[in-house]
């Protein structure tokens, strides 16, 4: 597929924003249940403000994609049979309870912990309905497992927990930076666990679809002479990234350095020498990184149209 | 229940692109607009279409065949791009099984043509509305055209009746005859999509005649009062008039 930018922000921004609210929103229950000393009003508020940013940042990329932004109300009405339709439910119910309960932490609001709860709820909602849009296409079967919407899951968790280590850094939480460090260093370390069965997963697939299955010509040398087209179309557009192997590779190098091993390495210095630099600096080289692996999670899928689509003549 | 659908005989089609054309100049001047095209005179041009003509070669020089292979949406009887429309844009007609876009409600979001496995639809770059195949469905009911003339505007245009137009569902129409006794087959069964359009095979084809059928008694050429003999005759007969006649 060809990776489209508006859709790669979509992702990445709105994962960040619900690691961010799961870790600020945890950090509070230990808090509240005394499991931890109670991590401040501005903790909470800062980071549910954050995470409410980028998430209607991902909202404004989305609409970005679209050919008619103007009707995208419309996009929530089939929400029984599509997954996109569930996400564009689920996305503002997200946004709008973010928003509630950091309001509700601000003014010390008695309701604050149910608009916490249905904020995670909502958050859980939207990474099942974010990775089931790729998922549920089967045909896609680089896509089309379970271990996509847990990738996605995992790797928003991850970026948004390392903000939340910089925030509480910051001075907003300065004793749960070490143990949301930790988290932020442990969701890394297994989101690359499923990033990397996912990429051995894919290394192994093999097309169910073929030249012959596509055309019914059951000849064992089969090729295409002529696509009947010469200028390109939609079909040549959309699904093909047009970039060499060695480009993939590269970002596939790239991803998998910048999105686990660097801010891992940046978060432990960060919270051994207490530097907030460094902290900021991690979750910025970790979302560059996840820019990289969502690039490469369109372009390694695999669409069976592109059989239809081989050569000019 | 009633499911429209187009039968393609890849053994009569010739690859004229007059399907192509046809299809292009109905669509592009019907209720619904114009079919976008960019540059059409130009270096690159692009444009939407409903249908196209494909070609592939199997086997190996000198032993190879060329086959054309016209690609239009497929009307599936489960139309994976249709559950996953967020609008509820694309349609499945319950009446004739057409699969549609309502392009007021589209909002070009793509993932239609993400779910369709046969590169069928596309975005039209100026209204930014997916299209597809209607299988003419503005003027297969219309009743001010003669009727002989409510078909698809690729099948009335194709040159050689390789397009066959009928109800599937109907064992006894001309479309399902085919399909069930010229091993009429459907494209990418792997992903249980059903598509009702289907595919005739190509065949090996050669000179149905037999030397009885020239020979026998109440043949044909039997009724000029001379009772034909075998057929090595008749061409020796042929061959002696000719050399004679020079
Ligand atoms: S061919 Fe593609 S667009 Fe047409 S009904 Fe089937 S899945 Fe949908
Ligand atoms: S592009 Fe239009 S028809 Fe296709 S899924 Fe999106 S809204 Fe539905």
């Amino acid at each position: 597929m060809k990776p489209a930018f508006s859709v790669i922000l979509l992702t990445t921004l709105i994962g960040a924003a619900q690691g961010l609210l799961v870790a600020v929103y945890g950090a509070d229950v230990a808090g509240r249940l005394g499991f931890t000393d109670a991590p401040g009003r501005g903790f909470v508020v800062t980071g549910a403000a954050i995470a409410v940013v980028l998430a209607a940042l991902g909202l404004l990329a989305s609409f970005w994609h679209l050919g008619r932004p103007e009707r995208a109300w419309r996009a929530a009405t089939m929400w029984r049979t599509s997954w996109l339709s569930r996400e564009v439910i689920v996305l503002p119910g997200f946004l709008a309870t973010t928003f509630a309960y950091g309001a509700g932490s601000l003014w010390g609001a008695a309701w604050t912990p149910l608009a916490g709860a249905l904020a995670l709820a909502c958050c859980v909602a939207l990474f099942v309905c974010t990775g089931m849009i790729y998922a549920c296409l089967r045909f896609l079967q680089e896509w089309a497992s379970p271990l996509t919407v847990l990738n996605f899951t995992l790797l928003g968790c991850a970026s948004g927990f390392t903000l939340a280590t910089a925030l509480a850094a910051f001075g907003l939480a300065d004793d749960h930076a070490a143990a949301l460090g930790t988290w932020a260093i442990g969701l890394a370390a297994t989101a690359l666990a499923v990033r990397a069965a996912m990429l051995a997963r894919n290394a192994r697939l093999r097309p169910r679809s073929t030249l012959q299955s596509a055309t019914g010509v059951r000849h064992p040398r089969l090729a295409q002479t002529s696509q009947g087209l010469m200028g390109g179309s939609f079909n040549t557009r959309e699904f093909m990234h047009g970039r060499s192997r060695a480009f993939l590779r590269g970002i596939k190098w790239a991803f998998l350095v910048l999105a686990f091993p660097v801010p891992v390495l940046m978060l432990f210095l960060g919270l051994l020498y207490g530097s907030v630099l460094l902290l900021v600096a991690a979750f910025i080289v970790q979302y560059a990184g996840l820019l990289c692996e969502r690039w490469f999670f369109f372009a390694q899928a695999n669409h069976p149209q592109n059989l239809y689509y081989q050569v000019i003549s | 229940m009633t499911q429209l659908a187009l039968v393609i005989d890849l053994n009569v089609c010739v690859g004229c692109h007059a399907c192509v054309t046809s299809c292009k100049e109905w669509n592009t001047s019907g209720v619904a607009g114009f079919l976008t095209d960019e540059n059409p005179y130009d270096a690159d041009p692009t444009g939407t279409f409903f249908n196209r003509v494909q070609t592939y070669e199997a086997g190996a020089y000198p032993d190879t065949e060329t086959v054309h292979f016209p690609k239009s949406c497929l009307h599936c009887e489960e139309p994976p791009c249709v559950p996953v429309c967020p609008t509820g844009a694309s349609y499945k007609r319950k009446e004739d099984g057409i699969v549609l876009v309502d392009y007021d409600r589209c909002i070009g979001c793509k993932y239609c043509a993400w779910a369709c496995p046969y590169g069928v639809r596309e975005i039209d770059e100026r209204q930014q509305v997916m299209k597809k195949c209607t299988l003419c469905v503005d003027r297969i009911y219309d009743t001010a055209l003669p009727e002989a003339q409510r078909k698809p505007a690729c099948v009335l245009a194709c040159p050689t009746s390789a397009r066959l137009f009928g109800d599937v569902h109907d064992a006894d129409s001309e479309v399902s005859q085919a399909i069930r006794e010229r091993g009429g087959y459907p494209l990418m069964p792997e992903w249980g999509t059903q598509p009702a359009n289907h595919y005739l095979p190509r065949r090996r084809t050669g000179c149905g005649v037999s030397e009885e059928e020239v020979a026998r008694r109440d043949g044909p050429l039997a009724s000029d009062g001379r009772v034909p003999g075998t057929l090595a005759a008749l061409i020796a007969e042929a061959e002696a008039t000719a050399s004679g006649g020079r």
